[in-house]
């Protein structure tokens, strides 16, 4: 079993997500290979070498790799792919972005969003937004996975220190172009990695309000959701959509605010270890999968348990 | 400019689903079926550019069975100029979707392919990415916005850090996301004229294509299922909780 995460990164930091990864390679494998592309990578590296279970970084370095796009990516990837019988990334946009394109140029099946290894060719996934289970038996010579992850605790640091190996660059080209990233700024945890989570919704009615939802969660020090109906209002930028299509979170604490609970955003923190709601509608579904829930005004309710929160903290 | 656009037809997203009792699958007879929303959004934007007199024709075309042309005429209804159906009884996997996509694109030689960025029933989110690899194409996945001038195309993808914009030469494969736009409703005078534009029929195996599994389903089943807990009466019930969890910061 020869396996190989590909690191999600921004040249300065690895992203969380990718130390999933590599626990979930490490059920296939006692060690695994991380590759990873881009310019002036160091930092990176360096991070990555004491990951337990590392065993080989390897470094490929070029001006062109530095977005990470799909393109070169692709270009880079697909003459080391048969070296290894697993190629895993996250299912973040990032993994999602590059691993079809790589699995199709292989003409091998990508497996989406794996949440449980069962064997060597054998996976757990969800469809349906969650409400079915899919198993299924890759029969390719290489496995492509996006691991979801929320179903694998981050890799630890150890005294681990990996070979850092340079992996030669064929001659890449990106025929698209990168022109930026318009990238939402927060003080606040990230969502996809925060012990608790306040979510707000449609319930909070105008843009004006959310500032509602941040108070509470700067109280909680929390990061910030919301639902479909949230984002499309203009409340909150896209990436803190929660839901099938928008991030999937588990945290230990979801505080669900205003939000109905269709099933599209349920697929995304259902995973949550305790969800508390807070609707005015008593049939809102989102009672359904909450531990605790009440019904009333949020325009009530939030203010007074801000207030109580700061109060106990003096 | 020719753009194609890709559909799929799946379960409605208001159905709640049900898993078959041998396991074999998710129960899709006699129940709603409806064209894949983020494909909804795709074919809208391509509407979009023709009425910008940036796109000519649109060609729609989508793989299944024989019902699946409902869904082909509703996007026909939606403004689409000509359907294509491939004809194919068990639902392909998206390699096998893309390898089919490729031989209609060089059929048709659109500058433009436009897809849905995921299907709602199987969630898989690959063929956009998988079809431009093997045309060799320039990809941007998860656009919410479009602008295409001078052959470019310039396009914002949603990523999970913010927005990400790139610029692509034509052709290109673009996938839709949520905010591109909202789709319109089709009116009742297009819905009587779609039945008069012309859907073509062909088979996966005139094209050239044989669908070679790749992959098996063993099972599925239903995900284990939080119970609903209590409601309370009030919200300093819920002040222990959190200060059990945030006990640290406490």
């Amino acid at each position: 079993m020869r396996v190989l995460i590909i690191a999600e990164h921004d040249n300065k930091t690895v992203k969380l997500a990718t130390l999933s990864a590599i626990t979930a390679g490490l059920v296939l494998a006692p060690s695994v290979s991380v590759l990873i592309a881009g310019d002036k990578t160091d930092p990176v590296c360096t991070f990555v070498t004491k990951v337990t279970g590392v065993s080989s970084v390897l470094k490929a370095e070029s001006p062109h790799l530095a977005h990470q796009l799909a393109e070169p990516m692709t270009q880079l990837l697909e003459p080391i792919a048969s070296q290894f019988t697993h190629i895993l990334a996250p299912a973040t946009t990032f993994g999602k972005n590059l691993l079809p394109r790589l699995a199709a140029k292989l003409d091998v099946m990508q497996i989406s969003d794996v949440t449980k290894i069962i064997s060597a060719d054998t996976f757990e996934r969800p469809i349906y937004a969650g409400n079915a289970l899919e198993t299924l038996q890759s029969l390719d010579p290489v496995k492509v996975l996006t691991v979801r992850p929320t179903a694998f605790a981050p890799a630890s640091l150890s005294q681990n220190s990996a070979l850092v190996e340079p992996i030669p660059v064929p001659s890449l080209s990106s025929p698209a172009q990168y022109q930026g990233l318009e990238a939402t700024i927060s003080a606040r945890p990230e969502l996809t990695s925060a012990r608790v989570i306040v979510s707000g919704g449609r319930g909070l009615q105008s843009k004006e309000n959310w500032p509602l939802i941040e108070e509470l969660a700067d109280c909680l020090n929390a990061a910030i959701g919301a639902s479909r109906a949230a984002v499309d209002a203009g409340f909150v930028p896209n990436d803190y959509q929660v839901g099938q299509t928008g991030k999937v979170v588990a945290p230990e604490l979801y505080i669900a605010i205003g939000i109905s609970g269709a099933i599209q955003h349920l697929a995304g923190m259902k995973d949550s270890t305790i969800i508390i709601a807070i609707n005015k509608d008593p049939d809102a579904p989102i009672f359904q999968v909450a531990n605790y829930g009440i019904v009333g005004d949020l325009f009530e309710i939030i203010p007074q348990l801000t207030k109580a929160l700061k109060d106990n903290r003096r | 400019m020719k753009v194609l656009v890709a559909i799929k037809r799946v379960v409605d997203f208001a159905v709640k689903i049900r898993v078959k009792a041998d396991h074999s699958g998710v129960e899709t007879d006699h129940v709603k079926m409806s064209i894949n929303p983020f494909d909804e959004i795709a074919i809208e934007e391509a509407i979009r550019l023709k009425e910008k007199g940036i796109a000519g024709e649109i060609v729609v075309v989508s793989i299944g069975p024989q019902a699946t042309q409902e869904t082909i005429r509703h996007a026909l209804a939606l403004g689409a100029d000509r359907g294509i159906h491939v004809e194919i009884e068990e639902p392909p996997e998206p390699l096998t979707v893309a390898k089919i996509l490729k031989a209609i694109t060089n059929r048709e030689q659109p500058q433009l392919l436009m897809l849905g960025k995921q299907a709602i029933d199987d969630d898989c989110n690959q063929v956009a990415q998988m079809v431009s690899a093997l045309l060799d194409w320039p990809q941007a996945t998860f656009v919410s916005c479009l602008t295409i001038e001078n052959g470019r195309c310039q396009a914002a993808r949603e990523v999970d850090g913010g927005l990400e914009t790139l610029i692509m030469a034509l052709p290109a494969v673009v996938s839709a996301d949520l905010r591109l736009n909202t789709p319109r409703y089709p009116t009742l005078p297009n819905i009587m004229k779609s039945k008069q534009k012309p859907l073509e029929q062909l088979s996966a195996s005139s094209l050239g294509i044989h669908a070679v599994p790749h992959t098996k389903i063993l099972q599925v089943t239903e995900p284990v299922s939080r119970r609903s807990g209590v409601k309370v009466s009030s919200w300093e019930e819920f002040i222990p909780i959190l200060k059990k969890v945030m006990s640290c910061a406490f």
